[in-house]
């Protein structure tokens, strides 16, 4: 009887622990119900598990991204989908107006984000707002200036934008192949600072065409986002133009020989911001990961985003990195008064936002791109 | 009988049709269509507008980009061709039938991988601290530049093509009737006049059709001049890709493909008919 009774018990006892396993996912779907899902149109790495695992976890939620290379991409996949199809989307700072006056995005609520927190620079950043109304709010940044091979160049030959002519690289230049950054930079060492090396006459935009044909015999090939990285890590490229440490701050983790540096006649700011898509049902969680995202916690994921390393605008995300990882902290600048302190290079008037074509068209300069591509 | 004929014919063709209509000429005639169309603010709006044309046709980008494409897809069909010729000789002629069945399966395997993988794989190979560099430097030459060069994307080329072409030259070289060779042979005739005056009239169908794909397979591609040539210079799928990036201007980039499946359908329909001539 009792030998009975205990086999009966084990029998009884796998049989429910059997019965138990099986029936987990299902008793886990009961309690939770589906995660909201958030559509996310933005460049690679947004919505990777670096940056959302934790808010998905928390606030049962599931991220899916669209993503994008460039902001005429963006345009055109915002442009060809209905009206409520993207509930975030991460937009370059110098498309937030064209979305707007699409009528992409939705008004945002200034008094939701930590601005108070923002450095002076980024309050009331160009392109987010139109007079007091908000339509953008910056979530990260970073600067473009003279990305090269250590060995081939010393840090004092690449502080010039002349470094691209230099004998030691010649065919050995590379293009990341979009040509806002590219002409901006040929637009500062022109020195078209005033007001923007994107807003110049018709004088300044020829000499901009001849400065860059110039470079034309320097030049070892145009690559996409890709390109840029496998071309510069096995050292076929020795310098590369329109790139900064979101490009070489990645390969260095790598080991490859490379920095990047903002030169003597200035760099260019590349900004990543947050607006909300028109015609969401979303705008609260949506809010809340906006938020997030501007936290300190937020920032040290995106000043280390696995795709690409960015910088933060927040004062508390300077102190978030300084504490979580002082090395990274020290290697982007992001430690007030060091020599690459951005703000410092803001103040110093030596970093140029990055902007559309004010005086020419997007299609002249885009035209000239394909000429020269094929000069 | 005649009728019954007729509607079994149709039968039998209709997939055909049905599939070229639904996958060929529709999307082509679309393509043509919005060749006219207007964009604003990023979006398209159908209108008819010769401005497509006349801006894309009236810039030297072009031109440029279209005479070079030309150039390299049809040296990549003769270089093709003629590497591809001895290796197919040898696996029609001189090979047992099982040997050739496998050897034909080994030309197949390259395609089990995607085509960007194997042109990645090429970028390690060729950069200038690659393997090639590294045997040609240890016989003290070089290092020579083979990436992003017009070298780089014809490398690319060939390894899109080459086993194709090889396939169709086999197919077409294991056809030919032998007794015909012997003939020739005991005619007096040398190696030589028997292959230029035998087996090459009798081969020109499978050789020209495997110049004919590569051609057509070289003059669109676009991963081997982007990722091995380097985009230096454009060639017109990568025009294709920079016209779309800007603005969105895909009249003007279906303007551009428009020019393309022109040429393809000029030069293929006279490669066929050589091909094919006196074949009745």
């Amino acid at each position: 009887m009792t030998q009975n009774r205990l086999h009966l018990s084990r029998r009884t006892l796998l049989q429910g622990a059997a019965s138990a396993a099986l029936a987990t996912p299902m008793i886990n779907r009961a309690w939770a119900s589906d995660p909201v899902q958030i559509n996310m149109l933005a460049w690679y790495g947004h919505a990777e598990p670096d940056i959302v695992a934790e808010f998905e976890a928390a606030n049962n939620v599931k991220f899916v991204p669209k993503y994008y290379a460039g902001g005429d991409n963006m345009l055109a996949l915002i442009s060809q989908s209905p009206p409520g199809t993207y509930d975030l989307i991460l937009s370059d700072a110098e498309f937030v107006q064209q979305l707007n006056a699409a009528g992409y995005i939705e008004q945002m609520d200034a008094s939701l984000y930590p601005f108070d927190d923002f450095y002076p620079e980024f309050q009331k950043f160009p392109g987010h707002w139109t007079d007091d109304t908000l339509w953008s709010v910056m979530v990260r940044y970073g600067l473009l200036g003279v990305s090269y091979n250590t060995d081939a160049l010393t840090r004092e030959e690449a502080m010039s934008y002349n470094a691209y002519w230099n004998p030691k690289v010649t065919g050995k230049v590379g293009h990341f192949d979009w040509h806002l950054p590219s002409l901006g930079q040929m637009s500062l060492l022109n020195g078209n600072k005033s007001p923007s090396p994107f807003d110049i006459d018709e004088a300044a935009w020829e000499a901009v065409k001849e400065k860059t044909l110039s470079l034309k015999p320097q030049i070892g090939g145009y690559f996409d986002y890709g390109g840029t990285f496998s071309n510069l890590k096995n050292g076929e490229m020795l310098a590369m133009v329109g790139i900064g440490d979101w490009i070489t701050g990645v390969l260095r983790k790598d080991g490859a020989k490379v920095d990047s540096v903002i030169p003597e006649e200035g760099g260019i700011q590349w900004t990543e911001s947050y607006s909300i898509g028109k015609g969401t049902s979303k705008t609260e969680i949506v809010n809340k990961f906006i938020n997030y995202m501007l936290s300190p916690a937020g920032q040290v994921k995106s000043i280390q985003m696995a795709a690409y390393p960015g910088l933060s605008p927040t004062k508390s995300g300077w102190k978030a990195i300084q504490d979580a990882n002082p090395d990274e902290a020290k290697r982007s600048g992001l430690i007030e008064g060091a020599d690459n302190d951005p703000i410092k290079l803001f103040k110093e008037g030596r970093v140029f936002y990055r902007d559309t074509p004010k005086q020419q068209t997007l299609e002249d300069w885009n035209d000239f791109w394909s000429e020269y591509k094929s000069a | 009988m005649t009728e019954r004929t007729s509607v079994y014919r149709i039968f039998w063709r209709l997939p055909l049709i049905l599939w070229q209509g639904a996958f060929f000429v529709v999307p082509v005639a679309f393509l043509a269509v919005m060749t006219f169309w207007l964009v604003k603010n990023y979006r398209m709006e159908p209108d008819f507008i010769l401005t497509n044309w006349e801006k894309t046709l009236g810039r030297g980008v072009f031109w440029d980009a279209y005479w070079l494409t030309l150039w390299r897809a049809a040296l990549a069909a003769v270089i093709a061709t003629a590497i591809a010729f001895p290796a197919a000789y040898t696996l029609a002629f001189r090979m047992s039938e099982r040997t050739r069945r496998f050897a034909l399966f080994c030309l197949i395997v390259p395609f089990f991988t995607s085509f960007l993988v194997r042109a990645y794989a090429w970028q390690v190979i060729l950069a200038e601290g690659g393997p090639v560099n590294a045997v040609l430097g240890s016989i003290g030459l070089g290092p020579y530049v083979m990436l992003n060069s017009g070298f780089g994307a014809m490398v690319g080329y060939l390894t899109l093509v080459l086993p194709l072409v090889v396939i169709f030259q086999t197919w077409g070289l294991s056809a030919i009737d032998r007794n015909l060779i012997e003939a020739a042979w005991n005619l007096g005739a040398t190696p030589l006049r028997t292959l230029v005056r035998v087996i090459l009239p009798a081969a020109r169908t499978g050789i020209f059709v495997g110049a004919i794909f590569a051609f057509i397979l070289t003059f669109g591609d676009f991963v081997s001049p982007f990722y091995l040539g380097g985009s230096k210079p454009p060639t017109l799928s990568i025009l294709i890709i920079d016209t779309t990036k800007s603005g969105q201007q895909w009249p003007r980039a279906a303007v551009v493909s428009m020019m393309m499946i022109l040429t393809l359908f000029l030069t293929s329909a006279a490669a066929l008919r050589i091909a094919y001539r006196g074949r009745g």
